[in-house]
């Protein structure tokens, strides 16, 4: 991830508003400053993503933007998840510079002020699967990134109890990695003589 | 010595953050309790007030519960998983086993995620009737509510009279959707069935029924001296450490903070209905308990206008790539059978994109979050379980509480473990 510390810097110091459809970094002053009119980011994202305003980082600006974000009041953290993109190359409209890694975690903020949301995106390389942890911003990002790391294994930095939540705590793998089988039992006919 | 670290831990956080393989070791531990008397307490997970499967390692200091921290996942059956093997007609079918107690919001966020991404509209009589249904919904939640909530606080007569009233809301839902639980009713595209004949005087004898007993139970509980004093004070939260802790519904409101998504981020017909969002003042269990009483009352407001408003039309949207033909259709019709045969088989495809979708459950923000990669099935699909959620406020609810008042407050967060585990 070291070839994208120069565009976190760049994207952390965007002070101008930037036009609403040409910015898909547009940082997040120019967000807060938008908000009457929020920048549909039907364009900016080129997804269906209807009035939710999207914010691309990566791990080193992740926690500057989010930060940012609390200062202009997004005082509450809706969601935090992630995808794992092993499969799928799904046009993310990442900005210039930000290269597509295989998971994305994706953090929803909300206004209530505003009632504006937003979606901070950040790209999670597989080799090294770690990003700053929210937790001090919000507390509430505590259960959902101890989720995510459960679920695939992204690892939180700073978190304060980073541990497995809904499997067990000696579990191996992480389940929703789109590697990790789905699993079956083999179903048998009642007349099989080998029934188990 | 794990014991020592853990039970002097000089911090003066609400969590117990302490993982199971050590608290067996301190149980396993003869040199505990040490001097200080701090106790590691097992409750859960099959105590009769965890509602179902909630496991709490409590961390006591005599009767004192000083740090404390939920452990969950004994229902976890990989949901999400699971979703994305489904088709997303099958997939209500998925989601509408989370939330049990309130099966319909899932279906309806999950639809309406389903919606976004599609691109469609769904006709206005099935609107109205996704909003009758799931405000008879959060009756029967918060009805079911009442019940446990009552019998955790020795009000045991209460679980009796609770359930009896959200019965009548099930039988109800039985007659619509052919199951009292479960329902798979709201799809994309609409929902599966219209309402049967004379289901507006079915609805009106509920709302009979309901109004006069909610009032008994003003008189059973909201004014007496013993429920009061068992709740008032109790588990207090302010409005920003809700806020920080990320709860919703209920649990946000009854810190006096007006947050409600049916109000303030309008979906359905919401806005064409009149309603009042109900807060509290204290942000204790007492709040968290008058609140869902008064929805109750709110959701009946709802529902009386939606009888009177319910507009007619079609109950899903005609579009035969998402919605099976009608039956008599299927004998006419080669490609009619061929759609329904499709759209069975393989599931509609849905085109490349991601979508979140929320609704304001019985217990907070319920989200559906998408991503589609143009086939039949989710990509990804996330569940933003309030419950799951609410339950952090937990900790914080109970620190410095006595356990007695753990139970009230458990009872009041109201988790539904299906939706905390997935």
């Amino acid at each position: 991830m070291s070839d994208e510390e120069t565009t976190a810097d760049d994207t952390a110091d965007d002070e101008t508003p930037a036009p609403e459809s040409a910015a898909p970094e547009a940082d997040i002053s120019s967000d807060a400053d938008e908000s009457g009119s929020a920048a549909p980011s039907a364009e900016r994202y080129g997804a269906v993503l209807a009035d939710d305003g999207v914010l691309h980082t990566d791990a080193e600006g992740y926690l500057d933007v989010a930060a940012a974000a609390k200062d202009d009041g997004f005082d509450q953290l809706i969601d935090l998840t992630a995808v794992d993109y092993l499969t799928f190359a799904a046009p993310r409209g990442l900005p210039a510079g930000h290269a597509a890694e295989r998971f994305e975690v994706v953090t929803q903020l909300i206004n209530h002020e505003s009632g504006e949301r937003i979606l901070l995106r950040v790209q999670v390389a597989a080799d090294e699967p770690m990003v700053p942890s929210l937790f001090d911003l919000w507390p509430g990002a505590e259960a959902l990134e101890r989720e995510v790391y459960d679920m695939f294994g992204i690892e939180f930095a700073e978190h304060p109890d980073l541990s497995r939540i809904l499997m067990p705590e000696d579990w191996i793998g992480h389940p929703l990695r789109k590697d990790y089988a789905v699993g079956s039992i083999p179903v048998q006919f009642k007349a099989a003589s080998n029934i188990r | 010595m794990t014991a020592e670290r853990v039970l002097r831990r000089g911090d003066d956080s609400a969590v117990l953050r302490l993982s199971e393989a050590e608290a067996a070791e301190i149980g396993n531990d003869p040199t505990t309790p040490l001097d200080d008397e701090r106790v590691l307490l097992n409750m859960g997970p099959s105590h009769p007030s965890t509602h179902g499967v909630l496991r709490l390692m409590l961390e006591m200091e005599g009767e004192t519960v000083l740090r404390s921290k939920p452990v969950v996942g004994y229902l976890h059956t990989g949901m999400e998983k699971q979703a994305e093997q489904l088709t997303y007609l099958q997939g209500c079918t998925n989601v509408t086993r989370m939330d049990y107690a309130s099966p319909l919001f899932s279906e309806l966020a999950f639809s309406l995620a389903t919606e976004k991404l599609l691109g469609i509209e769904v006709p206005e009589r099935a609107t109205w009737i996704r909003m009758l249904m799931c405000e008879l919904n959060r009756m029967s939640s918060h009805l079911l509510f009442m019940a446990t909530n009552g019998m955790d606080l020795g009000a045991v007569g209460m679980m009796i009279y609770g359930w009896r009233e959200r019965e009548e809301v099930l039988r109800f839902f039985e007659i619509v959707t052919g199951l009292r639980m479960n329902h798979n009713y709201i799809r994309p595209g609409g929902v599966a069935a219209d309402l049967p004949d004379g289901w507006e005087d079915e609805v009106v004898r509920i709302l009979d029924i309901t109004a006069p007993r909610l009032d008994e139970y003003d008189v059973l509980m909201t004014g007496q001296p013993i429920w009061r004093d068992r709740l008032q004070g109790v588990g207090v939260m302010n409005s920003d450490e809700a806020l920080a802790l990320s709860a919703t519904g209920p649990l946000l409101r009854s810190t006096g903070y007006a947050w409600d998504l049916r109000r303030h981020e309008s979906y359905l017909a919401y806005d064409e209905v009149d309603f009042d969002v109900i807060v509290g003042t204290y942000g204790d269990c007492y709040d968290r308990y008058a609140i869902r009483l008064n929805e109750i009352r709110e959701s009946m407001k709802i529902v009386r206008q939606i009888v009177d408003k319910m507009p007619g039309g079609d109950y899903r949207v005609q579009d035969k790539k998402v919605t099976p033909p009608p039956r008599v259709r299927i004998d006419e019709s080669m490609e009619a059978l061929i759609h329904h045969f499709k759209i069975f088989t393989e599931g509609f495809k849905v085109p490349v994109g991601e979508a979140y979708a929320s609704v304001e459950s019985p217990r907070g923000e319920l989200g559906v979050y998408i991503v589609s990669d143009g086939t039949a099935t989710p990509y990804r699909m996330h569940v933003r379980g309030p419950s799951f959620i609410n339950l952090q406020t937990m900790p914080h609810l109970m620190k410095d509480g006595l356990i007695a008042d753990g139970v009230a407050i458990i009872s009041s967060v109201d988790p539904i473990m299906g939706e905390v585990d997935r």
